[in-house]
């Protein structure tokens, strides 16, 4: 669906991809987040739908405040692109259903800005209510600081809000949906959001 | 009217653009500078006939889409007369 559209047309989820929309001009998302589609997105986010922001998309979230928080440049100033580990720390999301509590994927990241921050009592309020859905880990699981490709507080590579239906991640779960190009970890996001889909959310996109 | 609008990272916000320009003035041997911290400046060229009212236009446009309340903060400084370059 094209960002200039203002309907979502019955859509059964939303995945706002990853890229580098309006060439990440003054902050990353900052500007995608006023496109025509948004404001039909923020409803269907409202009403329920489930919401999935990639890597760009995850910013455009933060940016049209769907999500808490913001992103900063890389602890490194660099730009990232490399397979990480991340573990699901929380299941009861329609991008994680089909995932074992602490189950630990293998999928890339890409992005020059995916620092994640917020003010300190957001991110206790983010922990309090489980809200911190993927967090960089080693390959068994550990959550330490050398498995931090970024700088992101609290190892946060992705999170949801407080519905759990609006959910946000830096990697890239469809560039690991084939063994040939490294891993097929990310094929688990999207069996999850079929099978959340097919239990039927009640919500229809306007 | 010309309103220019100072973007910068809050205090408590790490800056790592700021820390590699820092490391690299002292590199060049700017030992005295202790800290740099980056941010971002806009001209706003408005059509408004008082300052007042270009300072609340700007004001409107930092919120919504110049600053990011969420780490940066803003500072606004109005001039009247013909837009001119930066003292």
């Amino acid at each position: 669906m094209w960002h200039k559209e203002t309907s979502l047309q019955g859509a059964d989820a939303v995945i706002l991809p990853g890229g580098f929309a309006h060439g990440d001009y003054l902050r990353t998302g900052a500007v995608a987040r006023f496109s025509p589609i948004m404001p039909a997105v923020q409803r269907f986010a409202e009403a329920g739908g489930p919401v999935l922001g990639i890597c760009n998309g995850f910013q455009v979230l933060l940016e049209a405040g769907l999500l808490p928080g913001a992103m900063l440049r890389n602890r490194s100033v660099r730009f990232q692109c490399e397979h990480v580990f991340v573990k699901v720390e929380h299941v009861d999301t329609p991008f994680t259903s089909k995932c074992h509590p602490g189950q630990v994927l293998r999928i890339p990241i890409a992005h020059g800005e995916g620092n994640y921050y917020a003010e300190p009592e957001i991110v206790e309020q983010l922990e309090a209510r489980q809200q911190i859905v993927f967090r960089y880990a080693v390959a068994t699981g550990a959550v330490t600081p050398e498995a931090n490709p970024n700088g992101s507080v609290h190892n946060i590579a992705g999170l949801c809000n407080e519905k759990r239906n609006v959910v946000g991640m830096m990697p890239h779960p469809e560039r690991a949906c084939e063994l040939a190009i490294g891993s097929a970890d990310g094929l688990l996001l999207l069996e999850s959001a079929v099978h959340s889909v097919g239990q039927g959310n009640g919500v229809t996109a306007q | 009217m010309r309103a220019r609008v100072f973007v910068t990272l809050k205090p408590s916000v790490f800056d790592p653009q700021g820390t590699i320009v820092t490391d690299a003035l002292h590199t060049l041997g700017y030992a005295a500078v202790q800290n740099v911290r980056q941010g971002k400046y806009f001209e706003l060229d408005i059509d408004a006939s008082t300052e007042d009212e270009a300072h609340r236009l700007a004001s409107e446009a930092a919120d919504k889409l110049l600053a990011n309340p969420v780490i940066e903060s803003y500072r606004i400084e109005v001039e009247s007369g013909p837009a001119g370059p930066v003292p």
